[in-house]
């Protein structure tokens, strides 16, 4: 954890008048509102019941019986502190951060909530709107990375590729799109936090898109409208008929983004340092989809 | 820039609610010497010591109040921030027009004001699909206001902005408030929350915050007794989902409003008197949370919770039927009365104090000769003898004799008084 680089050490802050209203991060962090027991939601929306009866149910069968989730390196997620799950994204109705969150509440030691980000286009959408967030899932906004990462010390899950992964087709399959501009770094440096790449294989035959309907698309006013095995002919509930493909989840070892620290004071500033540590991960991740894929033998069992 | 306690103090809007809070707390602090409050209108709560101006919010007027009375701190309670109270043009020529008028009243470069304490709304940021979870007060809106209301609080905070970068002597305290809610505050908010069911957008639960209606002047008074520059979110620890909300109401939670053409039955809800303005359905459909902390760590503690306010309010709103024939005898300022009571040489000392405050208002501190002569040298004092008169010559003997008693002083006076050759 980069916390230990304060800029009171910097020749410039000494020379300029200590902002007199900008409290430093510490002093922020102890002064976070204090949990109040008798509440079952917290600040960002999760309830603790409904999330609980969506692991329950939901998660647990696809985890176990639906896509028979095989999870390595998981001691990789730190046990401590915020860290940056980032992982590729594909799928119509992208399963894979569900069992992402799953694997590390199964598998890790101290079974640590995940908050995944989602497009905030769901926060103005009906339904998505209500339900999402009570799941854990929060906007993607950079201040709301920071502030679970840096704040409140949490494990945040995002996909650099956004959309474009979970859209693309069929034949594209395992091909991981851009990784955006690397905001994702910028915000795993700016709190300190470590980054932990994972690669994720099975969930672009659990929900293929064959072809996408424009015209469908604007009606619904959704961000894309799919043709999926199951979707639209089997209405809404094709939208969760995911086929039964083996889940591999590896976690990779982390990246620790205060390595860069000594370079400067805010090395997010470095965009051409930003994109190549985005870049290096993508073609990590990339490396270890491709072998995953290679070694099984089938895509079903 | 060292830190003088407010004592002479300008409320600007004191009719409203937060400006007469404000002014009941702070009469009961002795060290404040006046409170003079200015507004269009009487003030609805009682006052003991608190001076009442009917006058607009035109610049000219509260110049002449602020330098006659040389006001140290001006506290700007005015802002209009709910659109169903006033008309948008009302609400402009009160929020930017008025504002604009408080602040060049402060303008002038030898003004007394130290200190300005602007109550704003957390309504500056709006309320938009993109939002942040928790707004920091750096951070700027990245969309248009879309209401009028929400352009008046733009422009008003810029042009108080653009005052605290002008005169970098004056402490500018700009505090953005969440939606108040309390038992004598009537909001939008707490109007729906009067309903028998906690109306809702279908599909959505926004996350919402408010701040208790004692924290609000609780804030605003922090501000006042403290250097506290810069801009401040004032809100509740805690954000709700409206639907816990309605929970903790003991109310059903009613999502009948349809997520498209929300406007259209908005319109059909003001015919059976819901009022549903747009603040309230952009905030329905995406709720708004403020990052709280940088007034904290300015020294305020918040008394209530966003959830200790909603359980507040809902005791409230449990005994209020019992309640509401009893409230007959409410306030009303009456000048002539007000007028008595404060300055009639027969209103005994003791019925004017109460909780052992100064009786009245007390003028302004004298610049006394007194101590100044005492910081002169012994030779400018001597020089400046021959101007003084015989009369003053005495005062000055007397007083050098009863302070500093320097002999040189003395004897140079003593040389030219002619009093005691006289008789």
């Amino acid at each position: 954890m980069s916390e230990a680089t304060p800029a009171a050490g910097h020749p410039e802050a000494a020379r300029r008048p200590a902002p007199r209203d900008t409290p430093n991060d510490d002093d922020l962090r102890a002064l976070l509102p204090a949990i109040e027991p008798e509440r079952t939601l917290d600040d960002w929306g999760r309830s603790e019941r409904v999330d609980g009866l969506f692991d329950r149910t939901v998660s647990d069968f696809l985890y176990r019986l639906w896509f028979r989730c095989e999870v390595a390196g998981v001691e990789h997620v730190p046990a401590h502190g915020g860290a940056l799950v980032v992982s590729n994204h594909a799928g119509a109705l992208p399963p894979d951060a569900a069992m992402i969150a799953k694997a590390i509440k199964e598998e890790h030691s101290r079974g640590r909530p995940l908050h995944i980000t989602v497009e905030h286009f769901f926060k103005g959408y009906p339904g998505f709107s209500m339900l999402l967030p009570k799941i854990g899932c929060v906007p993607a906004h950079p201040a709301n990375v920071h502030r679970l990462l840096a704040d409140e010390q949490e494990l945040v899950l995002v996909f650099p590729e956004g959309r474009k992964g979970s859209e693309k087709l069929y034949k594209d399959r395992y091909r991981l799109r851009r990784f955006g501009r690397g905001g994702f770094v910028e915000a795993a440096m700016r709190a300190g936090a470590p980054i932990v790449p994972v690669a994720v294989v099975g969930a672009e035959e659990a929900a293929p898109i064959f072809a996408h309907l424009p015209a469908l698309k604007r009606l619904t006013g959704l961000i894309y409208f799919p043709i999926t095995p199951t979707f639209p002919h089997f209405g809404l509930l094709g939208m969760v008929g995911f086929l039964p493909a083996k889940f591999h989840i590896r976690f990779l070892p982390p990246v620790h983004t205060d390595r860069w620290a000594d370079r400067s004071d805010e090395p997010w500033q470095d965009k051409a340092l930003v994109q190549t540590v985005a870049d290096e991960i993508r073609d990590t991740i990339q490396e270890h989809v491709l072998d995953m894929v290679a070694r099984r033998t089938s895509v079903w069992l | 820039m060292t830190p003088v306690p407010s004592r002479r103090i300008l409320l600007t809007g004191l009719s409203t609610y937060w400006g007469g809070r404000l002014a009941q707390s702070l009469e009961r602090d002795p060290a404040v010497e006046a409170i003079i409050g200015v507004d269009r209108t009487p003030p609805k709560v009682a006052l003991d010591r608190t001076e009442f101006v009917q006058v607009a919010d035109s610049h000219s007027h509260i110049r002449r109040i602020v330098e006659a009375a040389e006001i140290d701190t001006v506290v700007d309670t005015r802002l209009v921030v709910d659109s169903i109270v006033t008309t948008p043009h009302r609400a402009h020529e009160n929020n930017v027009v008025g504002t604009t008028g408080v602040l060049a009243a402060c303008d002038d470069p030898d003004s007394p004001v130290r200190k300005v304490v602007f109550k704003s709304s957390a309504h500056y940021y709006g309320c938009e699909q993109d939002d942040p979870a928790f707004f920091t007060e750096p951070m700027t809106r990245r969309h248009p206001a879309r209401t009028s209301i929400e352009r008046d609080i733009v422009e008003a905070e810029s042009a108080v902005g653009e005052f605290a970068e002008r005169k970098p002597g004056v402490t500018v305290t700009r505090l953005r408030f969440a939606n108040g809610l309390g038992p004598d505050l009537r909001t939008s908010w707490s109007r729906l929350f009067g309903l028998p069911a906690v109306p809702a957008i279908l599909g959505f639960d926004p996350r919402m915050q408010f701040i208790h209606e004692d924290d609000i002047v609780g804030c605003l008074e922090h501000a006042v007794r403290h250097e506290v520059p810069g801009v401040y979110n004032c809100a509740a620890d805690g954000v709700l989902a409206l639907s816990e909300i309605a929970g903790l109401l003991g109310k059903p939670f009613a999502p009948l409003l349809p997520p498209v053409g929300t406007g259209l039955a908005a319109g059909l809800a003001k015919r059976v008197g819901i009022r549903l303005p747009p603040e309230v359905l952009r905030q329905m459909r995406f709720g708004r949370g403020l990052d709280n902390r940088r007034l904290k760590a300015a020294g305020y503690r918040y008394r209530y919770t966003t959830r200790e306010t909603i359980l507040r309010l809902a005791e409230h709103q449990r005994v209020e039927p019992i309640l509401r024939g009893a409230q007959s005898q409410s306030y009303r300022y009456e000048r002539e009365l007000e007028e008595f009571l404060r300055y009639s040489p027969s209103v005994r000392p003791s019925a004017r104090l109460e909780a052992g405050a100064e009786p009245h208002n007390t003028g302004p501190r004298e610049a006394g000769s007194a101590p100044a002569l005492d910081d002169l040298e012994a030779h400018e004092i001597i020089a400046l003898l021959p101007s003084l008169d015989p009369h003053g010559l005495r005062v000055l003997h007397e007083h050098e004799t009863a302070n500093r008693a320097r002999p040189e002083v003395i004897a140079a006076i003593e040389r030219l008084h002619p009093w005691e050759d006289s008789p």
